[in-house]
């Protein structure tokens, strides 16, 4: 977790943080965490409670950031997004699973530990080496934000590149919608720190917006899943030149 | 424009419900309106811009978008009856046939929603959403093909455009910056201060943006998507997909780099449209030959025309962005009106093999000659429009002294264009291989083989090259079932239409076009370099 260490060494040596900093990064650093616990999750119900835990972690941040830079609209922001990426999101995912038997039901298909094109190891790898990459890069551009350290805003460009890789390397449909999800929340993150003042509505058009994707990527799911008999996608080959 | 707005949605309404006469009915005339509301909206918007309710806007640059969206919408809804007429009357099939008319017109609507935001987050959002409602209308036939097509594809778009809002997110940062705190995106707003704005975060936001938008627009090499998702969707859809959500896309790019010209000059935007315009216009260019699925084809024959429209931006000269902006109405229709041809060949020899589809010309006497034409307006003959826009876009490139990009933009066109050829070509005018009588007495196991084929009702000429006796088998009863004649009228109307508009935009195009395109040409910073 060289990139991690990176990112509390850098925050704790750049600009002396206060309590405000501090938690806010720790919160990130988290959201961070969530991202690569994804790609060692073996059971479908896991994978969705991580991504509700990962959502729950930046309503959290929002919260705070709320009540410490008087934002108010923000409030509301983070009771509609836990509202919405902690409870209704999962509930919706869970619900198509088991419609379709992979929770509950046969053993065989509440597992996706064998989805993965890597091994955990080297894909955490990886992961650690783009995450670096982007918390680096980021970090060069010198983008200051008002609200919260620019610590915070680089790692949730490592959160949104780690997305990318475990949308890669998990070959199952549901961690590669988790994958897209998560990588929203990555951007959720990015938004509270450099944008916490975007007006409310368009923050609801965006959450809105989620949520339609996510009925479709449950619809075309279950798609997959009728045709395929499965929910891997390693069979998806036939489309190609 | 709010009719515009509602008219789309509202025939999305009345198709989920109604029985399905109504709802192709309702279609079609919502389509028909649509683009009639866009022609009144035309010259105003060639004079001033048209604000409403602050979060719609109608400028130059956006009109000649919805122009292209209104005629496919329009075309599509008209050919979409004769399309689907040969559907079954079973239960599952009207509940899709429903779903594909509701579908259609929830897709035009966001499409046409796009052009007419004013601000970047809005326009994110119909972007989106044209995303989600295609991906349904993609996966609808229900197939292996089409599951795996939509599934790639909601998962790359849905990605990109991951992307795209962080592009939204940094460019709302920049605006901060400058304007406070509780701004709205507006590009207006964003323009007036554009010079202001910290360019670090305005480069972050256009490249992303770029990558992100280039990902449903179909740039190399984010386009993977593109070609599953045109060749496993129903017809309609794919002219639709191909013609107007491409051009969408691009016009969300340019609101970018209306941006970032402004902010940053002409230089890094530019340069950034080039790599992505070369890569995308060489690279289908190559894959354009040895396709062996027609509609594959055309689809790559899209990522082209793409990669074509980003250099033309890249060039930057007033010329050039004209051209751009011809080209990007050419192409609906040239694209359209391939898309629509193909799927007449294909529901009239029942595969998209391109090796399996011969004599289409005999075949077909409206549809053949006019899916011909539409490849050669594709492939930038005179006299469609296809061909003055790339000239434009060519004599802009050289005017504006980048000699090697116009070079290769010319080769690459013209070997594309002979990749697409020679394949259409093959299909058309190659005449379908008759069986022969005396053969069919020879071989009487063929002949008795051949009625059971033909009443199995399922003809795979894809094995035509197995052996010899199969090959007279399938293609006896193909020719058997094959006589001269249109599958529908509906679908050769729309097509007409489109060769019409091509023709009119190649020899002689409205002037109010021309007042249209100096004002949006403008609008894109023409002449600033």
């Amino acid at each position: 977790m060289s990139g991690i260490v990176a990112a509390t060494v850098l925050a704790s040596t750049v600009a002396a943080p206060s309590a405000l900093a501090g938690g806010a990064n720790v919160i990130a650093v988290g959201v961070l965490l969530a991202e690569f616990g994804m790609f060692r999750q073996a059971l479908l119900r896991d994978q969705v409670r991580l991504y509700a835990a990962q959502s729950a972690l930046i309503s959290v941040l929002a919260v705070v950031v709320a009540a410490t830079r008087h934002l108010p609209d923000l409030y509301v922001l983070a009771a509609l997004s836990f509202a919405l990426k902690t409870v209704i999101v999962p509930i919706v995912l869970r619900r198509m699973l088991r419609g379709i038997g992979a929770i509950g039901g046969d053993p065989r298909w509440n597992d996706i530990a064998g989805s993965h094109a890597l091994s955990v190891a080297s894909a955490v790898l990886i992961a650690i080496a783009v995450a670096a990459f982007g918390f680096f890069t980021v970090a060069a551009l010198g983008l200051r934000s008002p609200v919260l350290p620019a610590t915070a805003l680089s790692v949730s460009i490592a959160v949104v590149l780690v997305a990318f890789v475990l949308m890669i390397v998990r070959r199952d449909v549901i961690s590669q919608a988790i994958g897209f999800l998560s990588l929203e929340n990555g951007v959720s993150l990015t938004a509270l720190v450099v944008a916490a003042g975007l007006p409310l509505i368009l923050e609801i058009a965006f959450l809105f917006d989620l949520l339609v994707a996510v009925v479709v990527f449950g619809l075309l799911i279950r798609v997959h899943h009728g045709r395929a008999e499965s929910l891997s996608t390693a069979e998806l080959t036939s489309l190609q030149g | 424009m709010l009719l515009l707005l509602a008219l789309p949605l509202a025939a999305a309404l009345v198709c989920v419900r109604a029985p399905l006469s109504v709802a192709r009915t309702v279609t079609a005339l919502s389509g028909a309106a649509s683009f009639a509301f866009v022609l009144v909206l035309l010259p105003a918007a060639a004079h001033h811009d048209i604000d409403y309710l602050r979060v719609l806007r109608v400028d130059a640059l956006s009109v000649v978008f919805m122009l292209a969206t209104g005629f496919l919408y329009a075309a599509v809804a008209v050919y979409s009856i004769g399309y689907l007429s040969g559907e079954a009357a079973d239960d599952s099939s009207i509940r899709r046939t429903r779903r594909l008319w509701a579908g259609l017109n929830l897709f035009a609507w966001a499409m046409l929603a796009a052009p007419m935001t004013s601000n970047l987050a809005l326009l994110w959002v119909a972007i989106e959403v044209t995303t989600v409602v295609s991906a349904l209308l993609v996966a609808i036939e229900n197939t292996d093909g089409a599951a795996e097509a939509a599934w790639k594809y909601v998962l790359l778009a849905s990605a990109g455009l991951g992307l795209a809002l962080l592009a939204t997110i940094f460019a709302y940062y920049a605006g901060a910056r400058v304007l406070g705190q509780s701004y709205d995106l507006g590009f207006t707003q964003l323009l007036a201060v554009a010079a202001r704005l910290p360019h670090g975060a305005i480069q972050l936001s256009f490249v992303l943006a770029v990558l992100g938008f280039g990902t449903k627009m179909g740039l190399v090499p984010v386009h993977t998507w593109l070609p599953d998702a045109h060749s496993e969707a129903p017809t309609p859809v794919s002219a639709l997909l191909s013609g107007s959500l491409l051009a969408i896309s691009f016009y969300a790019i340019l609101r970018f780099y209306q941006v970032a010209q402004a902010a940053l000059g002409p230089t890094f935007p530019r340069n950034v449209l080039l790599v992505f315009g070369v890569a995308s216009l060489v690279l289908s260019m190559l894959y354009l030959f040895g396709q062996r699925d027609v509609k594959r084809l055309l689809a790559y024959s899209s990522v082209e025309h793409m990669g074509i429209l980003a250099i033309g931006v890249s060039f930057g000269a007033p010329a050039a962005l004209a051209g751009v902006l011809l080209h990007v109405l050419g192409h609906a229709a040239a694209k359209g009106n391939a898309f629509m041809g193909a799927g007449v060949l294909v529901r009239k020899l029942g595969t998209k093999q391109i090796s399996a589809i011969r004599g289409g010309l005999d075949l077909l006497p409206w549809s053949g000659p006019l899916f011909l034409l539409a490849v050669f307006a594709l492939g930038a003959m005179p006299p469609f429009g296809l061909f003055r826009s790339e000239f434009e876009i060519v004599a802009g490139g050289l005017r504006s002294g980048s000699y090697v990009a116009a070079a290769v933009l010319i080769i690459a066109v013209t070997t594309a264009f002979l990749g697409l050829a020679a394949s259409v070509t093959r299909m058309m005018m190659l005449p379908l291989p008759r069986p022969r009588a005396v053969a069919a007495d020879r071989v009487p196991v063929a002949a008795s083989s051949l009625v059971e084929g033909h009443e199995a009702g399922e003809p795979k000429p894809a094995s035509a090259a197995t052996g010899p006796l199969t090959t007279r088998v399938a293609t006896a009863s193909l020719t058997s079932a094959l006589t001269r004649g249109e599958p529908s009228a509906w679908m050769v109307v729309p097509v007409a239409a489109g060769a019409v508009a091509l023709l009119w935009l190649g020899l002689h195009p409205p002037a109010v076009l021309d007042e249209l395109f100096t004002r949006a040409v403008a609008l894109l910073g023409g002449g600033a370099s």
